[in-house]
């Protein structure tokens, strides 16, 4: 029954609302095909087979009288950055040892509400802090797509590599990822992938392993923009225990896939136009500007002046908000912990071994500046900068309907090629942290392939609250890419 | 009311001035915790009031209790303050297992309570009158308790109660206008009358929901002055802070230990190190806990987890037209209403109870005599007996009827003072013991005239000198008195007196 785990996540719907099968087998195929390819792709770090199959079988009972949610039986994987009662969430980090929640995350639960399926957790860069999921405390997955003539292993992209990793490989219909930076975009275009960050505050932080409070949002990768869109309205909700939850209507995002572009206005910035990025992606995105207007869109030369300072904003940010965040991992409470000569001794012991070379870096920038003397020069600073590249995108939004950019610089990139210089690692979010930056919705849809053969993926920022853009311009995209290519399979 | 007087204290060098700022942490009252709707019941079982917020569970976020903030705004009115209605939540990040996020979720840059201003009456002292003086408040701000750390129940090992771990404190920080360790020690009272006054602060300071920093520097005299007029507070001395204090004694005790420390070390030529100490009231000293070198680097920043606070003037009327009769406008009242000198009318309105007490013990009644009776006698008595008024043996009602008998001329006041005593002695209602050890006073004329009569034959030597000398009329006035076992009326016997010797 491996076929069954090909399906799209609408299609697996159809076939389980037409009784085509069960979600029991649907199920079953999953934890199959887990169980012959994890070990090659590591992208689960826990596997859940047993609660799995209960959750199907209680899904068929439910669909036979009649009360089927809308992902009733549907198996999804979780990222290990979400708290799942009863189930082992560490952010793959060593430090919360065999952590295992009394709760589970408002995002999951409305999952499980829907009747969807639990197959496991999936990797991640430890705490999210990474690019190509190789901070994990269990190792890197690897991306199912290897470049045309090579066995090279690369990297499925980062934080959410385990999420975009299964999509690709069909270890899940479709899977939670979350995005501080890009962590959701840019593993899918490294993937072949859908992957959308909402607006900030459209899905609830409740339960979710904090790395950056002000950038984190929740969002899905899954096999096409229909599901994507599919999975972001149920993972969507107001959430009275996130006081930066938004309370606000889900809109019907599906409906809007397939609507098209006719009479958009699509900017394309000239910031993101930057040196060194391959011929390839500059084509792309060319080809992306060509579809749309072929299709009735009216593209726009649109400028965001304050676009180069938004990554170094970003990597005073995100880490300042980190270092605060991760406090609260002591080895008092919960979680791994190694004692040491006194408190001080045990506290550095706990935190020198439980975090890794990455997520101390990053608590070691945070702490620096936020400390006394320097927050104005740096947090301070890039909040104002902050401020700014959220009015650039406020001005330029008076007058376009949606911005259309490359995801990323590159396509996927090999184990270890950018780990020993952060700076280049980092540089890997160029095109995505403006959205966390604005708190925009920006969605990554496959629109081709590179000279290996390795996908690249165009980015839609839309306006804030305005995901349904999103959709109907990566819809568009879709359509017109005509993005079928698979992994030839190696695992 | 009298000038306000000035401390001073006297070194080797002479005359030195102290200045003292004080931080308050009241305790809100709620039922629930600032940002968790974990419970705040004092007592529980060691961490049984803790919720997955206050333990700092990975991916739980706060959210805020509207009903602490609602207490804190009506903290801000009860201040006479400026309310802000932008405020914001920063962390204040260091680490220590009593505080599980490692952060603790405080108002820094933006309090919720902005300037205000309140009267502190002062009493007696050392024969130094009553006074009143005035404290600013700078700022008002709401913040997270943090939890307990048990160091004494192993030898090894520290234990953490989370219980109090996020139960809201309002920090209360005055300007430095307070000048003496009793004006130190009447500006917390003051407080603690308003917030209970409010219902937003039980005020219970050994349960520890009052408690104190107080910041002292010295200085000599007329520089505190120089410091009023230019805001310059190179004007004054080094500060230290003495933390968390839950008594007026220790507070008193604690200023004025740490002041005369402050001088010797000025005057030994040595200069005074900003840090934070700790009273230590079994050696009633203050000791050093830590240094400005060693003060923490807290990284404030705003709570990402948090919106800024906005409240807007519906939330604050709302409140404001619910306000209760604060001390200050009941002293007010009980100045206008019963005649009352300032100082009496601030005793009985220190406290909801004893307000209550006077008003039913006044009610139709000498409202002058009656305040004498309950601040006087019983208060006087209370004190003495180290009970609170709830645990008083007299009530207000029958206070009230000892009143009665006296404004009756049933009974002198003197012979009342007896029937006081044996109200708490618990012999029961006054009218029933004056009956019942015949009590009641003579006024009928024809008796105390013949006692007159009696007590002038038997002294007729005193009563020739008393033509030449009518102060000393009072002899006969005390032996007539004596005669009639104290229950002659006063006024008939002067009367009768000065009528029968002439005068």
């Amino acid at each position: 029954m491996s076929e069954l785990t090909t399906l799209s996540l609408t299609t697996a719907m159809q076939g389980l609302e037409k009784g085509d099968f069960s979600a029991v087998e649907l199920t079953q195929a999953f934890v199959d095909t887990i169980e012959a390819s994890n070990g090659a792709l590591n992208a689960y770090v826990v596997q859940t087979p047993e609660q799995a199959l209960s959750m199907a079988a209680d899904s068929d009972a439910r669909r036979k009288s009649g009360q089927a949610g809308r992902l009733d039986g549907a198996p999804i994987g979780v990222k290990d950055l979400y708290c799942t009662k009863g189930v082992r969430t560490t952010a793959c980090s060593n430090i919360l040892g065999e952590f295992t929640p009394t709760y589970e995350s408002t995002v999951t639960q409305n999952l499980w509400d829907a009747g969807a399926v639990m197959l496991g957790k999936l990797n991640m860069d430890e705490f999210a802090m990474g690019s190509s999921n190789e901070t994990s405390r269990f190792g890197p997955p690897s991306n199912p797509w290897r470049r045309g003539g090579s066995n090279a292993a690369l990297t499925a992209g980062g934080s959410s590599g385990g999420s975009a990793t299964a999509v690709a490989a069909d270890l899940c219909l479709a899977a939670t990822a979350s995005d501080t930076g890009g962590s959701i975009r840019q593993p899918a275009a490294f993937t072949g992938t859908v992957g959308i960050k909402p607006t900030y505050g459209r899905a609830s932080r409740w339960g979710m392993v904090a790395f950056a409070s002000s950038l984190d949002q929740a969002g899905p990768i899954a096999k096409s923009v229909t599901d994507a869109a599919l999975l972001t309205e149920i993972m969507c909700s107001h959430d009275d225990k996130d006081s930066t939850s938004l309370n606000v209507e889900t809109p019907d995002w599906v409906s809007e896939v397939e609507k098209g572009v006719k009479g958009m206005k699509i900017g394309v910035p000239k910031e993101y136009r930057v040196d060194g990025m391959p011929q390839e992606i500059e084509d792309l995105w060319q080809q992306g500007i060509d579809w749309l207007k072929a299709m009735g869109a009216e593209i726009v030369d649109v400028s965001l002046p304050h676009t180069k300072y938004a990554l170094p904003a970003y990597y005073i940010v995100a880490p300042a908000e980190a270092s605060s965040n991760l406090a609260r991992y002591d080895g008092m409470r919960y979680g791994a912990r190694e004692d040491g000569d006194g408190l001080i001794g045990t506290y550095e012991g706990t935190r020198g071994e439980g975090f890794g070379a990455e997520v101390q870096r990053r608590l070691m920038i945070g702490t620096y500046v936020l400390s006394s003397g320097y927050y104005d020069a740096y947090y301070l600073r890039a909040q104002k900068v902050r401020t700014r590249i959220l009015q650039d995108f406020q001005i330029v939004f008076q007058d376009v309907d949606a911005l259309l950019t490359p995801t990323c610089p590159s396509a996927a990139f090999a184990y270890g090629e950018k780990t020993d210089d952060p700076v280049q690692m980092y540089l890997n979010d160029i095109f995505t942290v403006t959205a966390n930056l604005a708190g925009l919705p920006g969605i990554s849809v496959p629109a081709g392939v590179d000279n290996d053969g390795l996908p690249l993926g165009l980015q839609v920022i839309g306006k804030a609250l305005d995901e349904a853009a999103c959709f109907r311009v990566a819809g568009a995209i879709e359509n017109a890419a005509g993005f079928a290519a698979k992994p030839e399979k190696w695992w | 009311m009298s000038e306000r007087p000035t401390y001073t204290l006297t070194g080797d060098t002479g005359t030195w001035e102290v200045v003292l700022g004080l931080e308050v942490h009241a305790q809100v009252s709620s039922n629930a915790k600032l940002f968790s709707g974990a419970s705040t019941q004092f007592g529980s079982e060691p961490n049984q009031n803790v919720s997955l917020v206050d333990a700092a569970m990975p991916g739980m976020l706060p959210v805020i209790n509207k009903f602490c903030v609602e207490q804190a705004v009506r903290t801000g009115l009860g201040l006479n303050a400026q309310i802000n209605k932008t405020s914001r939540f920063d962390r204040k990040n260091y680490f220590y297992p009593d505080l599980p996020q490692g952060y603790q979720i405080s108002q820094f840059e933006h309090p919720i309570v902005g300037e205000g201003e309140i009267e502190v009456d002062v009493e007696p002292s050392h024969g130094d009158p009553a006074y009143a003086f005035s404290v600013r408040i700078e700022r008002l701000h709401l913040e997270q308790d943090a939890g307990k750390s048990i160091h004494d129940m192993d030898p090894t090992a520290t234990y953490v109660d989370l219980n109090r771990s996020g139960v809201a404190l309002m920090e209360i920080v005055s300007k430095p206008d307070i000048r003496s360790p009793l004006e130190a020690a009447s500006y917390v009272k003051k407080l603690k009358s308003i917030v209970v006054a409010l219902g937003t602060c039980d005020g219970d300071m050994e349960k520890g929901n009052l408690r104190a920093d107080v910041n002292v520097s010295i200085c000599k005299p007329g520089a505190y002055e120089k410091f009023r007029e230019t805001g310059d507070f190179g004007h004054l001395g080094t500060r230290c802070e003495i933390k968390n204090m839950n008594s007026f004694r220790f507070i008193q005790a604690a200023i004025e230990y740490e002041a005369r420390r402050q001088i010797e070390i000025v005057e030994g030529g040595g200069s005074v190190d900003q840090e934070t100490r700790l009273y230590d009231p079994d050696k009633g000293e203050t000791r050093s806990m830590r240094s400005k070198e060693d003060a923490h680097d807290y990284r404030y920043f705003p709570d990402p987890d948090l919106l800024p606070l906005e409240i807007d003037d519906a939330f604050i009327e709302g409140i404001r037209v619910n306000l209760p009769e604060l001390p200050d406008q009941k002293r007010t009242r009980f100045e206008t209403d019963y005649g009352l000198s300032r100082y009496d009318a601030g005793v009985l309105t220190a406290d909801a109870e004893s307000a209550d007490f006077y008003e039913t013990v006044a009610k139709g009644r000498d409202p002058k005599l009656a305040a004498n009776w309950v601040t006087q006698e019983l208060f006087g008595y209370l004190n003495k007996a180290e009970l609170e008024l709830t645990e008083s043996p007299v009530s207000a009602e029958q206070l009230g009827g000892l009143i009665d008998l006296i404004s009756g001329d049933v009974i002198s006041g003197k012979i009342a003072k007896d029937v006081f005593q044996r109200m708490i002695d618990g012999e029961g209602d006054p009218a029933d013991i004056v009956e019942k050890h015949g009590l009641k006073q003579v006024t009928d004329t024809g008796a105390i005239e013949s006692i007159v009569d009696e007590v002038i034959a038997a002294n007729p030597d005193q009563a020739a000198a008393v033509k030449e000398k009518p102060k000393s009329m009072g002899w006969f006035v005390g032996q007539v008195m004596k005669a009639s076992g104290g229950k002659a009326n006063p006024q008939a016997v002067n009367k009768i007196l000065r009528e029968k010797l002439g005068l």
